[in-house]
């Protein structure tokens, strides 16, 4: 890369990607509601949250007044009622998930913790939102909603459990539910004691939804069960957790022994000899509520790679100013840091993963906006057709599957149909993005501490730096870590409404190359399809199965790059088709296009890289090495190449590996591998390598723009 | 008694970005920055709303011009403050336009306000804008509109009994000199009035929405900025010296300002 400031005349990325852009990229520029919502959060952000943050307030696990103050501020600019439907005292009309996909963004662009703490509220809710009964669900709407005379009341979400109870393995409930007193003819009083471990908002939470498991006869299953402070007996907050992020939110471990009517079961319960039966289990519930919430999560990291890019690019670029020794207009002086080939590289892949894993966050969150409403109607003809219970819904649905994928090619109106495919998808988008963009995401974060140098790990850092890369840990644990994300994908990914879709997307990249040849889409193309033939391959072999999760899982994250670097790849073809078309993005479009369009390669070819180590480990990872001799032996003897010689003259040359009579082995590295069946493979994986062509030169290009880029001259929020 | 204040207001390059005049003129990349609504009419524009708020009845319009997609995105936040209709002019952003074109282009449209009453306006505008700084449009908005009782600097506005307004402007030296106007037409070019930024309030957001994408999809090219041919532009031969503090005290924030000056 060139050292010098030199003007170039072709035309380079000229600001950051503003407001107007992002509109486009991530589908909301017809959505007014939706900037407001943006705008308004970003005061927040970056105002009261960005102060507390640098006045220290992390530096307590305490629910101080000042973190408490932040409460307020959420209500009073719609974070709090961006939940609700209208009715119910919100403002947004429609689905609501890429509004608090939105909301969580923004705010953990600055910190993480007030995101958390504003967002556990919506998971306290969703139970009752999602499988509420209608009076439930009229109830705490309202009392959550701010705008009224009192305070809203504020709720917090209890699953998790002291060890050795429910964590991943939510199945496992200490917390239970007995019947208290049954008058006749009466409701149910129910006693409900539940210990929760990690309960955010637990340090001012007025109601509490709560999982919980029967302990009576006269109940049956897990349940889950609204609980409020007034309830008669022990609402106990706990004392916080010493937790070392995400410090703006409140998290304890509270202890609860109460008196409930049975009213309280989420969803409501019907009584059958004698036994309530509630209609959902706490698992059909959860399930319910975390896919969709996961979502908001995953973009909490995405925002924080995003965030980075400015304060990197002013601390480099500013590093060497103000010595004498460095005089203005000097390469050290104007580019500082940047005149190094690595820092610019390294930035830029931090960069490339925000993109990918932010438009992969809101791909999925606009993904449950549609689906939501097809939920509805899908729900509406099974009422029709008189299917009554999850089992007899699921044998429905199961015998409609031929039907969806034979209506992914014709387009399907019938919304059973519809809800298939679409929940096919959002049942591999939501744990893809959880588990990729901050698992990923914690990582790269770590880089880009890296890249702020001492300043990265200290309290001062230009947009907090360090406490993101310690957030974004927690990011990829609460709400199920890893581990379940990968388990359920790697259910959900072999769903063939899904592969068949998978197979769609290959044919998508592959037209997006035709177009754009050398933008990463060919290579993604490429790396797809060596992904689905090893899991072909892997199923074939009986290797690909639930207990094998060193097989399953590493698939799992495979199958996540893929799709991280596909959703970017179309948000920019959006941005290049539909830009022109928007004033607001249209200035310097094409250099930001291309920069986008650059960031889109970077990103392919990194995914293409880690799907073919990970599909090369496990396709060959799991056949045994061969040998000179002993159970990998799998080489002629010289004497059998004598004998092939005599009928075959010259045959012998296209033997692999033997071992001569007296014993001796060809003085070389080892015997080589055993390739048979596996020509497919390797014809996939070399397409792989030649589809990585001109991604360096992408980058270069990228990097000479970064030093370019006209950034603000400071950030827009404390530090 | 109902009033009807138009507020006249443009928008201003967001105060962290780095300005560099380029030949047109115009400044560098001024269409990528993100902008705010001029920090002086917003005063205005608070002091307008806070006015309707106490006047049932009362009605505020915004008179902006500026490029209509820049405009679209600052409104995103002005439009969640208080209730107002917006009337957009689609025309170049503030800093080099000369005041006599932008006044002339402000008068036409608020002419075109259906149901305005000129006779019974109230004329708010700041007293200079963030990016011209000529101090001399809203003079020129209120002549055109034949609106005589002017008031510049305005730090406060009483409205009294019988419909009489007591007016406060700034004088030098941190004096000021009280008016007493019978009554309208009157325009009022506001300093920093008296009252805070109201919070965003979405609700109130989403019903100027409605109203504000129509009128911008709609809004008219305001060619100004014709009669008027620049030489040169360069940037003020001044230092930026930015030090990023917390915590300090406002006291000692202005001892050291002082003591820097009087370097
Ligand atoms: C700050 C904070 C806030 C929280 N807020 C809430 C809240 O509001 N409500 C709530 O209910 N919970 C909350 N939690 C709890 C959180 O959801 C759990 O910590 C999380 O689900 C993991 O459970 P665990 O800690 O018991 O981990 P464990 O279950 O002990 O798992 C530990 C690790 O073991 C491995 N592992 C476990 N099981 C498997 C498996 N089956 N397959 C493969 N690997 C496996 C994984 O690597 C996993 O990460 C919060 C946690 C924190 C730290």
């Amino acid at each position: 890369m060139s050292a010098s400031v030199a003007q170039t005349t072709v035309d380079s990325l000229r600001a950051l990607p503003g407001d107007a852009v992002r509109q486009v990229l991530w589908r909301f520029s017809s959505r007014f509601d939706l900037a407001m919502l943006v705008q308004s959060v970003r005061a927040v952000a970056r105002g009261p949250v960005a102060r507390l943050v640098a006045q220290g307030a992390r530096l307590t696990h305490e629910w101080t007044p000042e973190k408490n103050e932040l409460l307020r501020e959420f209500d009073h600019s719609g974070i709090t009622a961006a939940y609700m439907d209208p009715e119910a005292g919100g403002y947004l009309e429609g689905p609501k998930n890429l509004a608090l996909a939105l909301i969580a963004f923004e705010l953990a662009w600055v910190d993480a913790g007030a995101a958390t703490g504003s967002l556990a509220g919506c998971l306290a809710l969703s139970p009752i939102h999602e499988r509420g009964t209608p009076e439930q669900r009229s109830r705490y709407m309202a009392l959550a909603a701010p705008g009224g005379p009192d305070e809203p009341k504020r709720g917090s979400f209890a699953l998790t459990e002291p060890i050795p109870f429910a964590g991943v393995e939510t199945g496992l409930l200490s917390g239970k539910v007995r019947i208290a007193e049954w008058p006749d003819g009466g409701e149910p009083l129910l006693e409900v004691s539940k210990r929760g471990r990690f309960i955010t908002n637990m340090g001012f939470a007025n109601f509490v939804t709560a999982a919980v498991d029967s302990d009576d006869p006269r109940i049956q299953g897990s349940l889950m069960v609204i609980l409020e402070e007034t309830d008669p007996g022990i609402f106990d907050r706990g004392t916080p957790t010493r937790k070392l992020v995400h410090q703006l939110s409140s998290t304890s471990d509270p202890v609860f022994q109460l008196k409930v009517p049975a009213s309280r079961i989420v969803g409501g319960y019907r009584v059958e000899n004698g036994v309530i039966l509630p209609r959902y289990s706490h698992g059909e519930i959860i399930e319910a509520v975390f896919r969709r919430t996961r979502v908001t999560v995953a973009l909490m990291t995405s925002a924080k790679l995003l965030s980075a890019v400015e304060p990197l690019i002013r601390y480099h670029r500013d590093r060497f100013r103000g010595s004498g020794a460095v005089s203005p207009g000097s390469p050290r002086f104007e580019l500082g840091l940047q005149q190094k080939e690595d820092v610019v590289h390294r930035l830029l892949d931090i960069w490339a993963t925000g993109e990918a894993s932010a438009s992969l966050g809101f791909q999925a969150a606009r993904l449950f906006d549609e689906l939501d409403p097809i939920e509805k109607r899908k729900d509406e003809v099974l009422e029709a057709a008189g299917v009554s219970g999850s089992m007899a819904a699921f044998k429905f649905l199961k015998r409609k599957q031929g039907d969806a994928i034979a209506a992914l090619k014709t387009g399907a109106g019938d919304p059973v149909l519809q809800y298939l495919i679409l929940d096919a998808q959002a049942n591999v988008h939501c744990p893809a993005c959880k588990l990729w963009n901050t698992g990923h995401g914690a990582n790269t974060m770590r880089e880009a501490v890296s890249l702020m140098g001492g300043y990265g790990i200290t309290e001062d850092c230009p947009g907090f730096l360090g406490y993101k890369w310690m957030d974004a840990q927690l990011e990829a644990t609460y709400e199920g870590p890893e581990a379940v994300q990968r388990r359920q994908l790697t259910v959900t990914m072999t769903n063939e409404i899904f592969l068949e879709q998978f197979r769609l997307w290959i044919g998508e990249m592959r037209k997006i190359a035709s177009r754009r040849p050398g933008a990463g889409a060919c290579t993604l193309a490429s790396a797809m399809e060596l992904w689905l033939w090893t899991l072909n391959y892997l199923q074939r072999i009986k290797l690909f199965q639930g207990s094998r999760q060193a097989v399953t899982f590493p698939l799992a994250d495979a199958l996540c790059w893929l799709l991280a670097s596909r959703a970017q790849i179309l948000d920019v073809e959006e941005l290049r088709e539909k830009g022109p078309d928007n004033p607001g993005a249209a200035e310097g479009l094409e250099a930001t296009v291309q920069f986008l369009t650059d960031l889109c390669h970077i990103q392919a070819a990194r995914a293409a890289g880690e799907v073919n180590r990970v599909c090369s480990e496990l396709v060959f990872g799991h056949r045994a090495h061969p040998s000179w001799e002993g159970a990998g032996h799998s080489c002629y003897q010289e004497e059998e190449l004598i004998g092939i010689e005599s009928v075959v003259p010259g045959a012998s040359g296209f033997t692999s590996d033997f071992v001569y009579e007296d014993g001796r082995v060809p003085d070389k590295a080892g015997p080589c591998v055993d390739m048979s069946g596996l020509a497919d493979f390797n014809r996939l994986s070399t397409k792989v390598h030649g589809c990585m062509s001109g991604f360096m030169i992408a980058k270069n290009r990228a990097a000479q723009a970064l030093q370019k880029v006209m950034i603000p001259a400071a950030l827009d929020y404390p530090a | 008694m109902s009033y009807q204040i138009v507020v006249c207001g443009g928008i201003a390059p967001d105060p962290l970005q780095t300005l560099e005049p380029v030949p047109g003129p115009a400044l560098k990349n001024e269409m990528m920055l993100p902008h705010v609504f001029d920090p002086w009419a917003a005063h205005a524009l608070y002091e307008a709303g806070h006015l309707a708020k106490l006047n049932p009845g009362a009605k505020v319009w915004v008179v902006s011009m500026a490029p209509k997609a820049k405009l679209q995105q600052v409104m995103m936040t002005v439009a969640q403050k208080l209730p107002f209709e917006l009337v957009p002019l689609d025309g170049p952003p503030g800093g080099f336009t000369d005041s006599a074109d932008v006044a002339e282009a402000l008068a036409a449209a608020i002419r075109t306000i259906a149901g305005l009453d000129l006779s019974r306006l109230l004329l708010f505008g700041g007293w200079e804008s963030a990016t011209r700084g000529a101090g001399t449009t809203m003079q020129r908005v209120g002549a055109l509109l034949g609106i005589t009782e002017q008031f510049l600097a305005v730090d406060q506005l009483e409205v009294r009994d019988g419909g009489s307004l007591r007016v406060w402007e700034r004088l030098e030296g941190g004096r000021q000199q009280v008016s007493l106007c019978s009554g309208l037409p009157a325009m009022l070019a506001w300093a920093t009035g008296h009252l805070p930024e109201p919070p965003n309030h979405p609700p109130t957001g989403m019903a100027n929405g409605r109203l504000l994408m129509p009128a911008l999809q709609k809004a008219k090219p305001a060619p100004a900025g014709a009669g008027c041919t620049f030489l040169d532009v360069s940037l003020p031969k001044q230092i930026r010296q930015t030090v990023i503090v917390k915590d300090k005290p406002a006291a000692e924030i202005a001892r050291e300002i002082v003591e820097w000056i009087t370097q």
